[in-house]
């Protein structure tokens, strides 16, 4: 199966820039309702707007080999560029992974992110490939960045009020 | 459990014969692979005596049902009718006890919403006050749960605890998949008004100890409402051998349509129970100064009904019961045996829940140690096999046995001991995969 290429393995089993670290601007914690995936992500960025660099992207994930190589490949491709290039990168990475297989990514533009291809055949596994990145756009959105332009028509928008639902525990006894 | 454990499974003959009924078995998946669906705990598969019941009412009766005196009116009427007899007889209950739904979550919430409803002003109007006393819920009450519920039998009960003031509180899972029964004498007490549990755990396939949990119930006074959405389409299941007073079940778990579900009720109960989803169909009298309704089970099937449905629930049941529940529970609980002994020769493998057959339903979940079930299911799925991956709608359970998901094999009839075969060979592929060490 295509699904599981080298490089993609490669990230699962050693994430690049994981853990948590200060100092943060934001963080976020995403779940994904269907699996109860989770990620705590936090950035840190210098300067103001769209200009402003991504000058640290830290995280705890606990997820499947997808989801934690597209976090890995994520903090790469984000890490040391403007917020401007990252929502370009997010754009291009959500449009190759919701394609159907017809778009098989611009190495120039993703990176890594060309070996999620496959992923984009497996409608029920785009959302673990998007868990991070969703979590990146919405910890830019909590530091006032507008990210509307980007994730308009984000198939997966409305996952992200569910699993901040879902995420909070109903205080029963 | 005797009559299954005697009668065994069906023979390789009996099982081609069942397999032809179902079309779906004969196509292939992913790149050519043959189809082997171990995921009927999620829906299962409908053979095509159910969709020739659905087809045949809709060319030859195909009519609004208790609506209009022409022939066709009348035919409806009378399938839909006939289909809850056939469903009435299936679970041992009385004809007028058995509600359509939407399908079994609707089942549940219904009955959750009876409490709510029934405080409101003159909804327990000539109910009998010991009767109406049982639906009356308020601070200080508790309402008892576990573990292991479906959020189908979770979620409805937190909510009405929050619409009511009264307490949820739940009896607890042991280490091996089995409800805590040392919380029954605790958890359940002159406080509790309902006890809601499930037959069957949908994960783990553990056969809950019904009586103690009933008789535990009785002795405080307690309404029992029972999830029986894995247990009726693979035990044989009676509701006054049970003794519980509510019981849910889906009709496409059971060889059946989509879009139907079962509420049974003792009828007493029913009867003192105000409406849930009101409208047509389900009124005595109404004028605009307000509104009466009609007894049960028409009470609680307001609109125009899903009759296709019914009629094609009922083929399932007569299916079934064609097959013999006996040897449903025999066939499926030897496809348990041998995937659980498969699954124990895999060191790598961890079952969560009961890792025998004791008590044990066709529902088997699992972790490989250092794989997410997603991706286990992937090399699966890469297979032809089609697993259920995930929290399957349990996360308080999954919680529970220290894992975030588990990838879920479920059984039906028509599953063989050559796919159990298939699904552990595939499994054989992933730790080289992920390079897992075995």
């Amino acid at each position: 199966m295509d699904l599981y290429q080298e490089l993609i393995l490669e990230h699962s089993k050693r994430p690049h820039h994981a853990g948590l670290r200060d100092p943060f601007n934001a963080e976020v914690h995403h779940i994904n309702p269907t699996c109860g995936d989770e990620i705590t992500l936090r950035i840190q960025l210098s300067g103001e707007g769209r200009s402003a660099v991504i000058a640290d992207l830290s995280y705890d994930a606990l997820g499947c080999a997808i989801s934690t190589a597209s976090t890995s490949v994520l903090a790469e491709e984000v890490t040391g560029h403007s917020v401007e290039e990252a929502l370009t990168t997010f754009a291009a990475m959500r449009t190759m992974l919701t394609s159907k297989g017809a778009d098989e990514g611009d190495e120039d533009q993703i990176g890594d992110g060309v070996a999620f291809a496959g992923v984009s055949r497996y409608p029920a596994r785009v959302k673990c490939a998007l868990l991070g990145w969703t979590a990146f756009t919405d910890a830019l959105a909590r530091v006032g960045v507008d990210i509307t332009a980007t994730t308009a028509g984000n198939p997966i928008a409305s996952d992200t009020t569910a699993s901040t639902l879902a995420g909070k525990p109903l205080e029963i006894s | 459990m005797t009559e299954a454990t005697l009668a065994g499974a069906f023979t390789p003959q009996e099982s081609a014969a069942i397999r032809g009924d179902f079309a779906i078995l004969s196509r292939s998946v992913r790149d050519g692979k043959p189809l082997v669906y171990l995921d009927s705990g999620a829906t299962s598969h409908k053979p095509y005596q159910v969709l020739d019941a659905e087809r045949e009412f809709y060319e030859q009766h195909n009519s609004a049902v208790h609506r209009g005196a022409h022939q066709l009116a009348e035919e409806a009427t009378d399938a839909y009718e006939s289909a809850r007899a056939t469903v009435a007889r299936f679970i041992g209950a009385q004809t007028r006890e058995v509600v359509f739904t939407k399908n079994a979550t609707e089942a549940l919430n219904l009955v959750a919403y009876a409490f709510s409803n029934a405080a409101a002003a003159g909804a327990m109007d000539g109910v009998d006050a010991t009767l109406a006393a049982r639906f009356a819920l308020g601070e200080g009450d508790e309402i008892v749960i576990t573990e292991m519920e479906h959020h189908a039998n979770l979620v409805p009960w937190q909510e009405l605890a929050r619409r009511t003031g009264a307490t949820l509180r739940w009896i607890g899972v042991t280490d091996d998949g089995r409800l805590d029964l040392g919380d029954l004498a605790t958890v359940i007490t002159d406080r509790t008004k309902i006890v809601a549990f499930t037959h069957v755990s949908n994960v783990l396939g553990t056969i809950n100890p019904v009586a103690a949990v009933v008789e535990r119930a009785r002795a405080v006074g307690a309404l029992t409402v029972m999830d029986a959405c894995q247990s009726v389409p693979h035990l044989a299941v009676d509701v006054v051998d049970l003794g519980v007073d509510f019981l849910a079940f889906s009709g496409h778990k059971m060889l059946g349509p989509m879009g139907i579900g079962v509420l049974w009720g003792r009828y007493e109960l029913l009867a003192a129970m105000p409406p849930f989803l009101t409208g047509g169909s389900m009124i005595e009298v109404v004028r605009m100064e307000g509104s009466t309704y009609a007894a049960p089970p028409q009470r609680f099937e307001a609109g125009v009904p899903m009759a296709a449905q019914a009629v094609g629930l009922a083929a399932a049941c007569d299916y079934l019961t064609a097959l013999g529940m006996p040897r449903v529970s025999a066939h499926e609980h030897a496809l348990t045996e041998a995937l659980l002994a498969g699954l124990a020769q895999r060191p790598w493998v961890r079952v969560i829940g009961p890792t025998d057959g004791q008590d044990h339903s066709g529902a088997v979940a699992f972790v490989v140690e250092g794989v997410h079930p997603h991706d286990v299911g992937q090399i699966l799925d890469d297979a032809g096999v089609a697993v259920r991956v995930g929290h399957h709608c349990a996360w308080p359970l999954h919680r529970r046995m220290h894992v975030t998901a588990t990838t879920r094999a479920t059984f039906a009839a028509y599953n063989t001991l050559a796919e159990v075969d298939v699904l552990l060979s595939a499994l054989d592929r992933v730790p080289a995969t992920f390079g897992v060490a075995i």
